[in-house]
């Protein structure tokens, strides 16, 4: 079968940038979460991620961080603002630096994950009595890791499946629940992890944190400056509209209050209804006169409607901002809505930690590998948000299911299960009769390869213990002494 | 015996569309008669019961291969139907559309240059040396040679090809006729059809257009006979006649040269009954029904959905060799073992095989069959049957009681008896629905009186079982090498840790720990004589616990008698439930008792509750089971619910309705926290009314308004709450199974003696009923709490009218949320399940598809598995680093 080694190729970039050499470079960052509170999860993750793309070993470092510049760079050509990527967090202090190097003598080339590594440091750190023992935590630690290695042939896909499925039957089915910002609703509990999980191109309650730069951040009238552009705006919003029936003309009264709330002068709103089409606008003291080109009732009416509807400044797609400080981190906007790529673009706006619930538009902006930490990130919460706990590695499993090609894929019969090479299998999933005709008409052939398969024809599946052949003979018994 | 070890493996399936030259190949008869049986109930030779079909009834023989259904089992033979006209096969209307629209009419060519052919064949190579879906390929061909006007080498102009749903095709809105279709399809070169999708060695394009209809074999659509004699034909017979006696009218009339007008009705009439024969739920078309209103269940609906032969007949199957019955609990038995009905043990059977060893010992199982059971006798297993094998053929013979004696007599080496269950057999027991593994595990078979199957309590869990009438399944291993893996991987006491999180999941429950909370719970003391009768309930046999004197009395410490089942090494430090979760923990020093220590395998001090033996978060059952193995953690689960149980038992519990009580101090103290509640609603309503209210950022003034009320309510139960809590003292039972954790909670317990608090509707107060109000009793437009759900009372004090009818609304929308839940959750776990059934960790510690695709470089980024590794972590450092600090 060619598919399997193409298949491989077709993500080279992936493969690369998760691991080249596992032994070095697994990323602590999804593990310590699972013991963090949730809302200081995300901020954690975010920043391990990045301290560990900075750990890795320098051919891997580099990936990560410029091929979302380059990116960027491709896709918005003069615009946009290079953001220096945050600089390394404070220098690890000298002790940590010689027990570390003490460790890893004391490992003797083998390996132990690097949060393991780092949580004994951080132990040992304050700890003198500690450190005199380390020989004998290191090969503690190396004897319980490898025995608590999963076991070859175990299905762990099945395993995965069950411990994410198993526990749905227990969440609510409550779809808004106030979390994290009281001021914004969220889909939560199950139809959010369907969501997830069907790939939808966009949630139903889309959101974003955005996370800002420097003095933005501290800054409230900067914070407020953001949102303000961030936040789309209506002329409604700002001003009355008023039609005059008698002499066909629309007048415009600026709410002076609110357009200095968000910012907006007078010239500002001519400009954007100038930018409609046939009528001239003017400012007439304090309001703004619009005439038509070509005068006439329903034209008038028109116009009145896409007035209505002009949108003064923001972007699209956001409805809603809030701004909130955050303990040890300032000014966050929170937003209702989602829209990423233009998001991104704003001064001010830290491109590494800002985030959006639409997994699809993480795809898009930066790339599969975030899109697969933010699938893990998003079921994980919204499980534990429920108090249900489930092992982050199942949600890894199914997050890497769903990206392994590349692009996001849905669980379901037009994603995944819909491209598996068996047709027995698809068959016995849904569509069947279109499949079975489809298959006759390509000429496909199922190699038996999967569970579904083989318990179709009834034959051992190919996991587990039935991974192994062993066989005994039975017909010449080894003469033994005797 | 030799010839039955030998399995032959099917290495791949191929799917092709059936020409038809092979159709007639294949085909035992050509099927004529568009009937079924003659007067005296004999098949009719060319009807559609030929017996060249095979046969049904059993002892017949079927006329092409000699074969018996049943035993040696005719597979069936096929027949066909020589249809006079040509007819559409429906499940490929797609594909003949696309040829039709992507060809030239008259050279059958792809209607693009001989380059763009190269380069898209080029493109579909490359993609499936790589893997690639192609279909965008298929559809860039389709829709480019559909724009092209003439042919790019006999310059014909194409039309424009219509498709009436479900079959007929319009050119430039002139019908097609499927001859016409045939023949243009027929035209198509085999070098163009990959590019269309279709593979050369499987199909052609014409094959899809049917000339002629195989007819399945007899055995796949059997005729029943009903009880009065009459005959009932299967859907797909009654199918069949209808495409027979059609075609054969169209041949008629088509040979006699009737009116074109009169031949195209009845060649649309064979399309009609084909197409529903193939596909009853054609879109456009109405269904063929049965007499009695019914639509058929032809081909397509036998292999669809949940009831189709794919998911009902070849992904599951129904098998021997299984029992169910009600569930019953039984504290005495082992977490491991299942109590089975003598009933179900008579029935059920383990195959052994006769050996030299055993020989003796087989032949008085069979002997005991001869003996009639005595009342009050125990359970002795007997023999249902003896099968031997001559010459491979397999000859089973019933052991009754007449027999019995000879067959013992005669049994020989390397027979195989079956034998019935008896004590230690081992079984797989299941609940439905089977949500994970531990749905389904093995158990060691106990044979009980009675007509249950009744397992330890602390199994539930897993099942998801209670006793309010579950039923559930037994399966019994017949071969020795499924008896060891389930021995090994199945056992209950293999699956008390879950592979959702690293914990366990089989521990106490209810009683268990309210009795080891009574044991535990403020240094109580046991006499001598009550000490033994709990030590006695699980067999201990060690050293009595230290004795100590009070008041002239000789005492045991309760936390003594828990630590003779705690094994030597354990030293842990942790919170019992019972925590306060006081603002600053004084640890080792905690009032209440809450800090447990237990050090060198001795209970030091603290409540041992839910966080010590519980399921899910049991600490000293998880050390147990991580330190000394699945074994010494069952016995320790057995035995601790067994204390737990018989501590119960002597200091007595109970709840009664007399635990909710308050005093009435309490009482007055909640009711003015009520009215307080009840005046800040009040003030908030009138505020809002005067336009005075705030709203809060991206709110509106109602949506403020509601949220503030909501706050007030739920913070009026919780006021409720604390004050009747202040009064409910841990000598309340009720309080100390909620403190414990055995069951309830504080907040049920408010509930019902302090104040029910605010009903909801998808998260908000209960709004809807009449105009501008919930229900007649209130003015129209009124805001307040009691108006909108609030239930002042407490299940004590009993609801009035209005709030009943509340609590229903919001006890009414639980119920339909978990009726959807189950529902919708059940399929997205079918998803998750299908996507992901095929990962396997390779022996490289990668994740892998069977099909050889990588998933994952090392599974879960570290390798660890989640069942052994201590709540997600790949090593449970503090642990070591606790122990390698108590070493000195």
């Amino acid at each position: 079968m060619a598919k399997p080694v193409s298949k491989k190729k077709t993500t080279p970039k992936k493969a690369e940038k998760r691991k080249p050499v596992p032994q070095k470079t697994i990323p602590s960052k999804t593990k310590k979460a699972v013991s963090k509170s949730k809302s200081s999860q995300l901020k954690k993750q975010i920043k391990e991620v990045k301290s560990t793309s900075m750990q890795k070993p320098p051919s891997d470092r580099k990936k990560k961080p410029v091929a979302t510049e380059k990116k960027i760079e491709k896709k918005k050509e003069p615009e946009r603002t290079f953001v220096p990527p945050p600089t390394k967090k404070e220098e690890e202090p000298k002790e940590y630096k010689t027990i570390r190097m003490e460790i890893h003598k004391l490992m003797k080339n083998q390996y132990l994950p690097i949060s393991i590594i780092d949580g004994i440091i951080e132990q040992a750190a304050p700890d003198k009595k500690i450190q005199g023992k380390l020989k004998n935590i290191i090969e503690k630690s190396l004897q319980e890791y490898a025995k608590n290695l999963i076991d070859p042939t175990e299905a762990c896909g099945m395993i995965s499946a069950q411990s994410i499925g198993e526990p749905g039957t227990q969440m609510t089915m409550r779809t808004f629940h106030y979390a994290g910002v009281a001021e914004i609703n969220v889909t939560l509990g199950l139809p959010r992890l369907i969501e997830i999980v069907d790939a939808r191109s966009s949630p139903s309650t889309p959101m974003m944190n955005i996370y800002l730069r420097d003095e933005y951040r501290v800054n409230p009238d900067l914070a407020k400056e953001i949102a303000n552009k961030i936040e789309i705006t209506r002329l409604t919003d700002v001003a009355d509209i008023e039609m005059d029936l008698v002499n066909i003309f629309i007048s415009i009264k600026p709410n002076k209050k609110t357009m200095e709330k968000k910012g907006i002068t007078l010239e500002d709103l001519l400009e954007r209804i100038q930018s409609v089409r046939k009528l001239s606008a003017k400012i007439e003291k304090e309001n703004i006169k619009v005439t038509l080109d070509e005068p006439g009732y329903k034209v008038l009416q028109n116009t009145n409607e896409t007035l209505k509807n002009l949108k003064i400044k923001g972007i699209d797609g956001i409805k809603r901002v809030i701004i909130r400080k955050e303990p040890n981190e300032g000014y966050v906007i929170y937003s209702e809505g989602s829209n990423l790529k233009e998001v991104l673009d704003i001064e001010g706006v830290d491109p590494y930690r800002t985030t959006t619930n639409d997994i699809h538009a993480i795809a898009r902006e930066l790339g599969i590998e975030a899109a697969r930490n933010m699938i893990i990130q998003e079921a994980y919460s919204t499980l534990s948000e429920q108090g249900l706990n489930v092992d982050l590695r199942h949600i890894m499993l199914v997050a890497d299911v769903m990206t392994a090609d590349g692009t996001v894929r849905a669980i379901g019969r037009h994603g995944v299960s819909g491209e598996k090479s068996s047709v027995l299998s698809r068959a016995a999933f849904e569509i069947t009769v279109n499949h079975l005709l489809l298959a006759s008409q390509r000429g496909e052939s199922d190699e038996l390869n999967g569970v579904a398969e083989n318990i179709i024809v009834g034959q051992p599946v190919n996991l587990g213990t039935g991974a192994i052949e062993l066989v005994m003979n039975t017909k010449k018994p080894k003469q033994k002494g005797k | 015996m030799a010839g039955r070890n030998i399995t032959k493996k099917i290495g791949a399936l191929e799917f092709s569309v059936l020409s038809p030259t092979e159709i007639r190949k294949m085909s035992a008869t050509k099927v004529i008669t568009a009937d079924t049986y003659d007067d005296d109930g004999f098949p009719i030779t060319m009807g559609l019961m030929d017996q060249r079909l095979s046969v049904i009834e059993p002892g017949l023989r079927c006329k092409t291969c000699g074969l018996k259904v049943g035993k040696d089992k005719c597979p069936g033979h096929f027949g066909h139907i020589d249809l006079a006209m040509p007819v559409i096969h429906v499940g490929f209307v797609k594909t003949i559309r696309n040829s039709l629209r992507a060809t030239c009419r008259k050279c059958g060519r792809i209607l693009l240059t001989d380059k763009e052919l190269g380069e898209h064949r080029k493109t579909i190579i490359r993609n499936n040396a790589e893997g690639r879906d192609n279909a965008y390929v298929f559809k860039m061909i389709i829709s480019s040679a559909v724009k092209t006007e003439g042919c790019p080498r006999c310059g014909t102009q194409s039309g424009k090809i219509d498709l009436d749903k479900p079959t007929s095709f319009r050119e430039n809105g002139k019908k097609l006729t499927p001859t016409e279709i045939r023949e243009w399809l027929e035209k198509i070169p085999d070098e163009d059809l990959p590019l269309l999708d279709i593979n050369v060695k499987s199909a052609r394009p014409e094959w899809m257009v049917l000339t002629v209809l195989p007819v399945p074999p007899v055995t796949v659509r059997p005729s029943v006979t009903l009880e009065s004699g009459e005959r009932s034909e299967d859907d797909l017979t009654h199918k069949l006649v209808d495409v027979i006696r059609i075609n054969q009218r169209l041949q008629e009339n088509r040979d006699a040269g009737a009116p074109q007008l009169i031949v195209e009705d009845l060649w649309e009439l064979l399309q009609y009954h084909i197409t529903t024969y193939l596909d009853n739920q054609t879109s456009g078309i109405p269904p063929a029904r049965h007499r009695s209103g019914r639509p058929l269940k032809t081909l397509a609906q036998r292999l669809k959905g949940k009831e189709g032969r794919f998911r009902s007949n070849l992904s599951g199957k129904r098998v021997n060799f299984s029992a169910r019955t009600v569930i019953s609990p039984d504290p005495n038995l082992s977490i491991n073992e299942i109590g089975v009905p003598m009933e179900i043990a008579r029935e059920l059977t383990v195959p052994v095989h006769v050996t030299i060893q055993n020989l003796e010992w087989c032949k008085n199982l069979i002997k005991q069959t001869a003996l009639a059971e005595k009342p009050g006798e125990n359970y002795r297993p007997r023999v249902n049957y003896v099968k031997r094998y001559r010459e491979g053929v397999e000859q089973r013979m019933k052991v009754t009681e007449k027999n019995a004696e000879d067959i013992a007599e005669k049994l020989e080496l390397g027979f195989v008896i079956e034998r019935q269950l008896m004590d230690g057999d081992i079984a797989l027991f299941n609940r439905q629905p089977s949500l994970h593994r531990m749905s389904m595990m093995a158990h060691r078979i106990k044979v009980m009186p009675n007509r249950s199957f009744r397992f330890n309590l602390s199994v539930c869990p897993p099942y998801n079982a209670d006793f309010d009438g579950d039923e559930m399944n037994l399966h019994l291993l017949q071969g020795e090498e499924a008896k060891a893996e389930a021995e090994i991987l199945m056992k209950v006491q293999e699956n008390l840790m879950s592979p959702r999180f690293g914990g366990v999941i089989i521990g106490g429950l209810h009683d268990h720990i309210s009795g080891c909370f009574l044991l535990t719970y403020k240094d109580k003391m046991f006499s001598k004589e009550k000490t033994s009768e709990i030590l006695a309930t699980f067999k201990y046999k060690g050293k009595f616990p230290d004795v100590h004197e009070v008041n002239g009395e000789h005492l045991v410490y309760g936390r003594d008698i828990i630590s003779v089942l705690l094994p030597k090494d354990l030293s842990l430090e942790y919170k019992a439930k019972a925590c306060f979760h006081c603002d600053v923990c004084k640890a080792a020093d905690c009032p209440y008792g809450a800090y447990v220590i237990v050090k060198n395998g001795k209970l030091k001090q603290g409540i041992v509750d839910e966080n010590s033996i519980g399921s899910f978060k049991g600490r000293i059952v998880e050390r147990i089971i991580r330190d000394h193995g699945t074994t010494a953690g069952r016995i320790f689960i057995d035995d601790v619910t067994r204390l737990g149980i018989a501590v119960v038992t002597i200091i007595g519990f109970t709840t009664s309705i007399d635990d909710e009580d308050i005093p009435t101090e309490a009482k007055r103290q909640i009711g003015e926290g009520l009215a307080k509640a009840q005046n800040k609603i009040n003030t908030l309503v009138t505020a809002y009314e005067h336009g005075e209210l705030e709203s809060l950022p991206g709110r509106s003034l109602e949506e403020t308004l509601e949220m503030e009320i909501m706050r007030v309510t739920g913070r009026a139960r919780d006021m409720a709450g604390e004050i009747a809590s202040k009064y409910l003292g841990l000598n309340n039972s009720a309080v100390i199974m909620a403190k414990s954790g055995a069951r309830g909670s504080m907040l049920n317990l408010s509930q019902m003696s302090g104040c029910v608090g605010q009903q909801a509707v998808r998260g908000e107060r209960i709004s809807r009923g009449y105009k501008y109000r919930t229900l007649p009793h209130f003015k129209k437009g009124d805001l307040g709490a009691s108006a909108k759900g609030f239930v002042a009372n407490s299940y004590k004090s009993g609801l009035n009218p209005t709030e009943y009818f509340f609590h229903s609304m919001g006890g009414r929308e639980g119920l339909v949320d978990t009726a959807v839940r189950t529902s919708r959750s059940g399929y997205m776990q079918r998803r998750l399940v299908n996507a992901l059934e095929d990962l396997k960790v390779e022996s490289d510690g990668t994740v892998r598809h069977t099909g050889g695709e990588i998933i994952q470089f090392m599974y879960g980024d570290d390798g660890v598995d989640p069942t052994r590794s201590t709540t997600g972590k790949a090593v449970d450092l503090d642990r070591i680093i606790y122990d390698v600090k108590q070493e000195g």
